[in-house]
């Protein structure tokens, strides 16, 4: 039986506390000040984003910007709201007069509060889905290892109600993350009217928005907990019973569910903030990325849990087989990452290629190269080899640099089109890393130690149990 | 067997059951006899590992088979489209090998595993002596169908082990 030592909960909840802290910080930090303490750095940038301008219609933007800051140099905070108003893609759209009215810097720290949600959401959703696999397609090697599985599901409500905060926020106008909740976009009357925009009306609206949010909170949560309490009433049956067919239901329901939903999140939360830009692949791109996330914390987890010796009956090939999800959906997301970014930059559609602008061309370019290389080149570099996914300093190793570089993946994402080039990282992104971390750790732990980390009637188990290769 | 001449006798014991033939492998050994072959008709789970039998090396003979085929596909892309006959595809930057690098991908993929995929099954056929033309190797047809046959050098009380640890048939050849 897994105990949740004081002293993890200590850990746990001085992450979350210190993490709190950290975001109350930066949220009273004022960001416009950076901006133009750092704008002799944006200068120089600008003259990369002449050259960025490959993309027609971008060019009049990138000119402007320009011209702002030749012209007035203490004005450079004008200069700099336009450059961010480029990697909103507005550029291709030719939508002026944006700028003067909505100051980007503002939008940091919630910025970053997105970042950390999507990425600790991973964790989660990843989990659940992965756990509603093992019971849609009978798998019998990881039946050791649901508990681990339930446990980390468990996590997955908290990260989403942080995006319903987020949502409701942004409705609330404390933040306009989400572009098309811009007062008056949709107003054709207003100066900020913009056709394109209002055009999306019948989808991003605040009543559906939240709805789908809720949805999605829902339909998560909701299968996570019943996975779990059903585990746990299979525990409690006679020897020779179980719950399995129940669960393969349940299961594939989710998983039915998911397969729309998973898509949905990912053009609500994250594709909306670039409310111009559309591309097909990217709901699964996102879950590519989350997929790994998850994985890559399993492996952590089962990795800490075998060496305290809470897991006797899970051998290296368990882990083993962890570490080839981790390396195959490394090289999964890779897959679909080149797949949005090659047809885009071969099409070279002014609409579609303002997203790769300011993240291949502009300030974004050294991030998302470092980005692509922490999550292909050393995940498939360690992990390649058989003995690399049986060592735990292996597996360790892989797990820092795909954690790291997923995060900055997300992060990718969702500050060009939220905070334009007014990026950074201070108390709001550690902050909310802190915060989601003592919680992740906090549930899973305490969960862990509420019920017998093996189960009692799974009809696998000894399937499991003789797992090797 | 009528190809080879062998200088020591071999013992042939046959079993018709993997799991019978996976324990007897393991008794054998724990007796202290050292298996020359095992032929089984098909590729029983386990069996490498009873039999003590190294590490197999070809998952480092396929990685370097694809480092080799992505040099060709570098090589063969940098040649034909860059330096030989620059063309311009689709307005797509080709002054040098790195501006028009994301076009390649998919030729730098399929290559590899191309070279990776081939090279290895040859690599395994020919290690096993599986090369067209190569003579059978295999000494009694059976094994080919539901039969498990185990060969040693003949050894003193050899016998009694095999015939404790389940075989069915014992030739001395």
């Amino acid at each position: 039986m897994f105990v949740f030592t004081s002293k993890m909960k200590l850990l746990a909840g001085s992450l979350t506390l210190v993490g709190l802290v950290f975001l109350l910080i930066g949220f009273n930090t004022d960001y416009s000040s950076h901006a133009a303490e750092g704008h002799g750095d944006a200068a120089a940038h600008s003259e990369g984003h002449d050259a960025a301008a490959h993309a027609p219609a971008a060019e009049a933007h990138a000119e402007e910007a320009h011209a702002a800051e030749s012209v007035a140099a203490d004005h450079a905070s004008e200069g700099h709201e336009a450059m961010g108003h480029e990697a909103e893609g507005h550029g291709a759209v030719g939508h002026d007069g944006h700028g003067a009215s909505h100051d980007l810097s503002a939008n940091r720290p919630w910025a970053a509060f997105l970042v950390n949600s999507i990425f600790f959401l991973g964790i989660g959703i990843g989990t659940l889905f992965f756990l509603a696999i093992q019971y849609a397609a009978q798998v019998g090697w990881s039946a050791g290892l649901i508990r681990v599985f339930e446990a980390v599901s468990m996590y997955v409500g908290i990260p989403i109600l942080g995006i319903l905060f987020l949502v409701v926020t942004g409705g609330m106008h404390m933040h306009h993350l989400w572009h098309w909740m811009a007062e008056g976009i949709m107003d054709p009357a207003s100066a900020n009217y913009d056709p394109i925009i209002a055009g999306k009306e019948g989808y991003l609206n605040m009543p559906f928005f939240t709805i789908r949010t809720l949805a999605y909170l829902v339909i998560w949560a909701g299968a996570a907990y019943l996975l779990r309490r059903n585990s746990l009433r299979e525990d409690a049956l006679p020897a020779g019973q179980n719950l399995f067919f129940t669960q393969r239901k349940l299961a594939a329901t989710f998983i039915v569910l998911y397969a729309v939903t998973s898509s949905m999140s990912a053009w609500d939360w994250v594709m909306s903030i670039d409310t111009h830009w559309f591309s097909t692949l990217f709901g699964w791109y996102t879950f590519a990325g989350m997929f790994v996330t998850a994985m890559t914390v399993l492996n952590l987890l089962v990795m800490y849990l075998r060496i305290n010796n809470h897991l006797p009956w899970i051998n290296a090939n368990h882990q083993h087989d962890l570490g080839k999800f981790m390396f195959a959906f490394s090289v999964f997301w890779t897959y679909l990452w080149f797949s949005q970014y090659m047809l885009i930059w071969y099409s070279n559609i002014p609409e579609e290629v303002t997203y790769y602008l300011p993240r291949f061309k502009g300030e974004y370019k050294p991030l998302f190269v470092a980005m692509v290389a922490m999550n292909f080149i050393f995940p498939i570099l360690v992990l390649m080899s058989r003995d690399a996914k049986r060592i735990f300093g292996f597996i360790g190793l892989a797990a820092f640099f795909v954690l790291a570089g997923h995060w900055l993946d997300h992060y990718i994402m969702i500050m060009p089109g939220a905070v334009g080039y007014d990026y950074g990282f201070g108390f709001a992104e550690l902050g909310g890393i802190l915060f989601y971390a003592g919680l992740f750790l906090w549930v899973t732990l305490s969960q862990l130690a509420k019920a017998p980390l093996k189960l009692k009637n799974h009809p696998m188990l000894t399937e499991s149990e003789h797992f090797h290769q | 067997m009528a190809h080879t001449t062998e200088p020591t006798p071999v013992v042939r014991a046959l079993y018709h059951d993997d799991d019978v033939l996976i324990s007897a492998v393991k008794e054998i050994r724990a007796a202290g006899y050292t298996i020359s072959e095992v032929y089984t008709p098909f590729p029983v789970h386990g069996l490498d590992k009873a039999m003590g039998l190294k590490e197999t090396r070809i998952a480092m003979a396929a990685f370097m088979y694809g480092v080799l085929g992505l040099t060709v596909a570098v090589t063969l892309t940098w040649y034909m489209m860059i330096s030989d006959w620059p063309q311009n595809i689709g307005g797509k930057p080709n002054y040098n090998w790195g501006m028009n690098m994301p076009a390649f991908v998919p030729i730098l993929f399929e290559l590899t595993v191309f070279f990776a995929a081939h090279l290895m099954v040859w690599t395994y056929l020919i290690i096993n002596g599986l090369y067209p033309g190569s003579d059978a190797q295999n000494p009694d047809p059976r094994t080919t169908d539901d039969h498990f046959m185990v060969e040693l050098p003949a050894a003193d009380g050899l016998v009694d082990v095999l015939k404790k640890s389940g075989a069915v048939e014992i030739a001395e050849a």
